[in-house]
């Protein structure tokens, strides 16, 4: 096989033949090649679904890749709402001239969060595109997973006083994308906190506390996402700055580019919205899992009908926070 | 340092300036000269730490902000050649020209880079060679030093396919205009902590001496800014105006000098067109003759026509400080960050951006 992909790899002959069940499928582990999956879950409950495409550049960065990305994030989709994640599809668009060997690092990375997530990839798709009309590899991924009778997650479920949990630091991801992108160097490196949550958020669901929602905070960071919620639940939200995990390095990294962690992505965090009254409980619980080791309790919501995130800074004063208009950009005076 | 020492010590400044307030027995209108200042203050939610009587404004020191429509639109239209790649500053991607801002630009296929430094623009000069690369040079004398840099290794490096659009400028001519308007409501100035680490304090002494007004150069921690605050309203009590450094651990009264050489040995000021204030003298940076090869606005002949405010535009008033964003009729209805009309709601340091980012529509 050539060291790169050519158009040929797409187009449906042996070529692609050969890239799929050498290089991919037994990575994934699939061994019948029908036109879909037939699946057949073992645990009784609704059916939980869910798509995301993936098109981070650069491909590869401190502590994850696209292909790991691809898979966590679609995992997270199903493990925030509680459910239990069982089976994604892998779509791949490829461009041509992408080396091979790239692929293969993309397609092990992919097979690893599986493993770890204790998931299967079950189906997928590969065509490949002239050069110019993609960047390298873009992936779409699609998760299914079962929801078990009795969790009910919601935004419409929170009520003032519950307070807000976040399960680790914050401001990882985004800064290590960042930095590969722009050529900047750490030390030591900023690595993406990418991660399949799902086995904290199984002990999370089965601690019999009164979780109200998750939500993993991914692009426009913890304030975006919280903001969204007080949104979507019509409550204000507090949070105290000081109580947020921000590592050392990350912070660092965000005063020297002027950014503000709590609006960078995350890819290895969630935040829950819990029963004032369970938070203790819970906060044992994920502290007792290695990705929730550095759970903190952040905020509570307020009683207020006007969806305003509020926040008092470490200086004691008060103030709003809104989501990020468009993208965070640094500083440059 | 601890958290906890640190909100101690905020608390004990909070607490000086609210005695020392009451002390002065008067309003006290502060402005922030620096965009991020003005980030920075409602960042550490300092606004609500105040008393009453402080209040806060913010001024003309956000370079995205103060570029005029018609150099954006000068820009876009280089951009617009197919031989000339454009290299900015991410944050001018957004901000409005006359017609097109460079993001629409570079959607409708002009090649408009973003970079996170000028030599960036260097390098792709380098690696672009049947390419004319232009550098979009925005920004205060925090910045313009690293464009003369950039200037300097081109000419050592022979690189004869990069030019700069210079439309960097200058903070105190800024001031001074802004001090001959007129109806400009400011007791004490908060001054910007990188551009007076490259030109030292000196500059603003006619602020002291001519127009009687405390000044102090602070640095970006809630602590250092509110020691600003705090030794500005000393200076109003005891009507001893001057110019002082609070960032002294950056800042020395002449400056930088081997910063201030290189950017004279490029450049030397012209005026300059600030959106929402208009033609202030000597308050650009044009090019030397003898480096005229690298000036965009010659070499491509570039037509800089500047349009009359938007209607209803109050960025002018604000930046003077004479209004607050939310006196704009336009403010948060038609002009939200999403869809810009002046400069003051463009960048996220501008003063609009900044109020409606922290204290809400």
């Amino acid at each position: 096989m050539s060291d790169k992909i050519m158009m040929g790899h797409g187009s449906g002959g042996r070529m692609m033949h050969q890239l799929i069940r050498e290089e991919i499928a037994p990575a994934f582990g699939i061994e019948s090649f029908a036109d879909s999956a037939v699946l057949t879950p073992a645990i009784p409950g609704r059916i939980v679904f869910t798509t995301d495409s993936h098109v981070v550049s650069p491909i590869f960065f401190p502590g994850s890749d696209i292909g790991g990305l691809a898979v966590c994030g679609t995992v997270n989709d199903l493990a925030v709402m509680g459910a239990k994640p069982l089976y994604l599809s892998a779509g791949f668009i490829l461009e041509e001239g992408f080396p091979l060997d790239d692929l293969r690092r993309v397609v092990r990375s992919m097979a690893e969060a599986a493993g770890k997530a204790q998931i299967s990839i079950v189906a997928g798709d590969t065509k490949v595109v002239e050069r110019g009309k993609c960047d390298g590899v873009y992936i779409n991924t699609a998760g299914v997973g079962v929801l078990e009778p009795g969790v009910e997650l919601s935004p419409s479920r929170i009520t003032p006083g519950d307070k807000i949990i976040v399960s680790g630091p914050v401001g990882n991801h985004g800064i290590a994308v960042m930095a590969k992108r722009s050529g900047l160097t750490f030390d030591p490196p900023i690595m993406s906190d990418a991660a399949p949550l799902n086995s904290l958020t199984e002990k999370m669901v089965k601690a019999e506390v009164d979780i109200k929602m998750m939500r993993d905070p991914t692009r426009g960071g913890l304030a975006t996402t919280l903001k969204e919620i007080a949104l979507e639940s019509s409550l204000r939200f507090f949070l105290e700055e000081e109580a947020v995990p921000v590592p050392p390095g990350v912070r660092g990294a965000c005063e020297l580019l002027g950014l503000d962690p709590f609006f960078v992505a995350n890819e290895g965090i969630l935040i829950a919205i819990v029963a004032r009254n369970g938070a203790g409980e819970l906060l044992k619980t994920m502290r007792a899992d290695p990705l929730g080791e550095n759970a903190a309790v952040i905020g509570e919501v307020s009683p207020e009908r006007d969806a305003k995130l509020l926040m008092r800074a470490k200086t004691g004063g008060t103030l709003i926070l809104d989501m990020l208009a468009g993208e965070q950009l640094p500083r440059i005076c | 340092m601890s958290a906890s020492a640190s909100r101690t010590r905020i608390e004990a400044l909070s607490e000086k300036i609210k005695r020392k307030a009451e002390k002065l027995g008067k309003p006290a209108r502060l402005m922030e000269v620096c965009g991020t200042h003005t980030m920075a203050i409602f960042r550490h939610g300092l606004r609500s730490l105040l008393p009453d009587a402080i209040k806060l404004i913010s001024g003309p020191g956000c370079p995205v902000c103060v570029t005029s429509a018609g150099d954006v639109e000068a820009a876009v239209e280089l951009a617009r050649n197919d031989n000339v790649a454009l290299a900015t500053f991410g944050d001018m991607m957004r901000t409005p020209g006359r017609k097109l801002s460079l993001a629409q630009a570079r959607a409708e296929g002009a090649d408009v880079r973003v970079v996170y430094s000028p030599l960036d623009a260097l390098t792709i000069a380098k690696e672009n060679k049947c390419k004319e690369v232009v550098f979009f040079g925005v920004g205060f004398e925090t910045t313009s030093p690293l464009t003369a840099a950039t200037l300097d290794a081109a000419v050592r490096q022979n690189i004869k396919n990069f030019s700069v659009f210079s439309v960097h400028k200058l903070v105190p001519p800024a001031l001074e205009a802004l001090m001959g308007m007129g109806d400009v409501r400011v007791d004490g100035f908060i001054l910007p902590g990188h551009v007076s680490a490259v030109i030292g304090s000196d500059p603003y002494e006619f602020l002291a001496r001519r127009h009687h007004r405390p000044c102090v150069v602070a640095g970006f921690d809630a602590e250092d800014i509110l020691s600003a605050i705090l030794m500005l309203l000393d200076q109003l009590i005891s009507a001893a105006p001057r110019v002082q450094i609070q960032y002294s651990r950056v800042v020395e009264r002449q400056g930088n000098p081997k910063a201030l050489s290189m950017m004279n040995e490029f450049f030397e000021p012209e005026d300059s067109f600030w959106r929402g204030i208009g033609k202030i003298p000597s308050s650009g940076l044009g090019f030397k003759t003898r480096f005229s090869e690298f000036d965009a606005a010659s070499r491509f002949n570039l037509l800089r026509k500047q349009p009359p405010n938007p209607l209803a535009c109050e960025c002018g008033e604000v930046l003077k400080g004479v209004k607050n964003p939310n006196d704009c009729k336009l403010f948060g209805k038609k002009c939200k960050p999403e869809t810009p009309v002046g400069p003051c709601m463009v960048s996220s340091e501008g003063s609009c951006a900044a109020y409606y980012k922290y204290l809400g529509s």
